[in-house]
């Protein structure tokens, strides 16, 4: 079975990032890119399974500007076979991604896609979603367990009471948690490997995909800062605030 | 034109963050009707019809719908938006799922876990973990949108008595399969709504350790929260993070102990009314956002807080 992984470049996890003055969006120039943390689980889940015997091929697909070959290399150095790049600098909305992934998968015909459950910049939880309805696949989202078995995905989902369990008939989109794995580094010798490995730049028109945003950015604001507290220095007097905070309801 | 509120429940009782996005319906338009859809949902239909603002309950009941799969709910969602112009759904696990499919079978763009309606067709949402706030314009026809529940204030029952229209629905994609939930056991209040949260991190140092923050939030009937690093180090289970990725809540309380207060983990909290913190670490980044901190050992300062209010009471 052949497995895709979407993966994304975004700003590094531990980046402090500003807002713009002009308050026309987020200051990104000279700040570290990273993958997308959830995206790197899904790689290495994808690689995984193809250890396990599961997968006999592994591609890495990423949309976005010039640099996001950079992403791909990465996920070519911890075991993906290749690599395509989707360029485009037009900031695509999850719908668009959906779209240009379908095209892919068209063309590639994978058994099984992984996503991260969200991208830490724009915080939508959409894409893999959206991939699934436009293919009209089955669909496990914040994965924390996959497994194969009987050709089919049994898959556990981190849901807001608990864990569910559900069975996905392949082909299937599965997005995953943080917590389905704990992803490796790569090597220094996999990541000179990983300059050898074949990575294809296409375009959107090339897959005849029209990426125009369908929403308009008007304007980006910081959040509003709370004002500095106090420290106290017993616990009688937090007991003391507490108490009143909780008498205001 | 009408808003569809996508209800989120167990099967038998509504989940609030349904409310809130009901609230938040009523502010895109003047009519807002109720889709509660499932295997057999009855009573949540007739909870949904007495809350204000609800001008029509639908009732969708089929063996294809139980646990609200995605590839099942999605094809009825499509079939029912020709008649409105916004559709909704609380940012809850299943309206996380469902939505987007829906919205990629209308072909529009979605909205995600918007924080403010600003008008007809612009809506503010939080990106980067809650450190910028964006203001969108959708130029969709139709808009498809999930609610941060903790922006909006709960839609209460009233005296109001909506019309349940049921609806003959027995689609099937027949793609996955529903196996069983395993739901966390705990008699503490839902942590998304509940007054008091008390969360722990990294420094609690052990899972018998947060036996300490339960004794607490006992006394103070509190939720009991983690941050993610609790929950790898198997202190607490998962679905109990705050955080960017976890749950987001805004009590107004929120005790912060152990935990350092990176930026992901403020990302689910920030909003609460008070913010108290203990840490022994002064330099710890959580006391930046802390109404009211406490530097020093979580061991002792818990146990003489627990008895402390105790003894206020």
């Amino acid at each position: 079975m052949k497995v895709l992984v979407a993966v994304k470049r975004v700003v590094d996890f531990n980046v402090n990032i500003r807002v713009k003055s002009d308050h026309t969006g987020v200051d990104i120039a000279n700040v570290k890119m990273s993958i997308n943390p959830f995206d790197e689980v899904a790689v290495e889940a994808a690689v995984r399974l193809k250890e396990a015997g599961s997968a006999t091929e592994v591609v890495a697909v990423s949309i976005g500007p010039d640099k996001a070959s950079e992403t791909l290399r990465g996920a070519l150095a911890v075991g993906a076979d290749r690599a395509i790049h989707v360029q485009t600098d037009v900031q695509t909305e999850p719908l668009a991604v959906a779209k240009l992934l379908r095209a892919v998968i068209e063309r590639e015909t994978p058994s099984l896609v992984l996503l991260g459950k969200q991208a830490i910049d724009d915080d939508c939880n959409q894409t893999g979603q959206m991939l699934a309805g436009l293919l009209g696949w089955s669909q496990g989202t914040s994965a924390s367990a996959l497994v194969m078995s009987d050709g089919k995905l049994r898959i556990t989902r981190e849901v807001d009471a608990g864990t569910q369990e559900l069975e996905l008939v392949l082909p299937a989109i599965a997005t995953v948690d943080l917590r389905l794995n704990e992803p490796r580094h790569a090597s220094l010798p996999n990541i000179m490997k990983a300059k050898k490995k074949p990575l294809d730049v296409i375009t959107p028109d090339a897959l005849g995909v029209d990426v125009a945003p369908r929403m308009t950015i008007l304007e980006v604001r910081p959040p509003l800062q709370r004002q500095a507290g106090k420290k106290v220095a017993t616990v009688g007097e937090l007991a003391a605030h507490m108490k009143l905070a909780t008498e205001a309801h | 034109m009408a808003a569809l509120v996508l209800a989120d429940h167990d099967g038998v009782q509504l989940y609030p963050a349904t409310r809130n996005a009901i609230t938040a319906a009523r502010q895109m338009s003047d009519t807002v009707h109720v889709l509660v859809c499932g295997d057999a949902c009855a009573s949540v239909a007739d909870e949904t019809s007495s809350i204000d603002g609800v001008a029509k309950v639908l009732l969708a009941q089929a063996a294809s719908l139980k646990e609200l799969l995605a590839e099942n709910v999605a094809p009825l969602l499509v079939e029912l938006a020709s008649d409105y112009a916004y559709i909704v759904a609380p940012a809850t696990s299943n309206g996380k799922n469902v939505l987007p499919r829906a919205a990629a079978l209308l072909d529009v763009s979605q909205i995600s876990e918007i924080s403010a309606v600003i008008s007809a067709d612009t809506f503010e949402r939080p990106i980067y973990a809650g450190n910028a706030n964006a203001i969108v314009r959708s130029g969709d026809a139709k808009k498809v949108i999930t609610v941060r529940a903790t922006k909006f204030v709960p839609a209460r029952s009233g005296a109001s008595n909506a019309p349940v229209h049921e609806i003959a629905w027995n689609g099937d994609a027949g793609v996955s399969a529903f196996i069983g939930n395993r739901v966390s056991a705990g008699d503490r209040p839902d942590l998304t709504t509940a007054a008091v949260v008390i969360s722990g991190g990294r420094g609690m140092g052990s899972k018998e350790a947060f036996g300490l923050l339960d004794s607490l939030a006992q006394g103070m009937n509190a939720a009991v929260g983690a941050s993610r690093a609790a929950v790898d180090a198997g202190f607490a289970p998962s679905d109990t993070q705050v955080g960017q990725t976890g749950k987001v809540v805004a009590p107004g309380l929120y005790v912060a102990v152990g935990i350092s207060g990176a930026i992901q983990h403020l990302a689910g909290m920030k909003d609460s009314k008070m913010i108290v913190a203990i840490n022994k670490d002064a330099e710890a980044p959580i006391f930046q956002v802390a109404d009211i901190g406490l530097v020093g050992d979580l061991f002792e300062a818990v146990p003489e807080l627990t008895a402390a209010l105790a003894h206020a009471r």
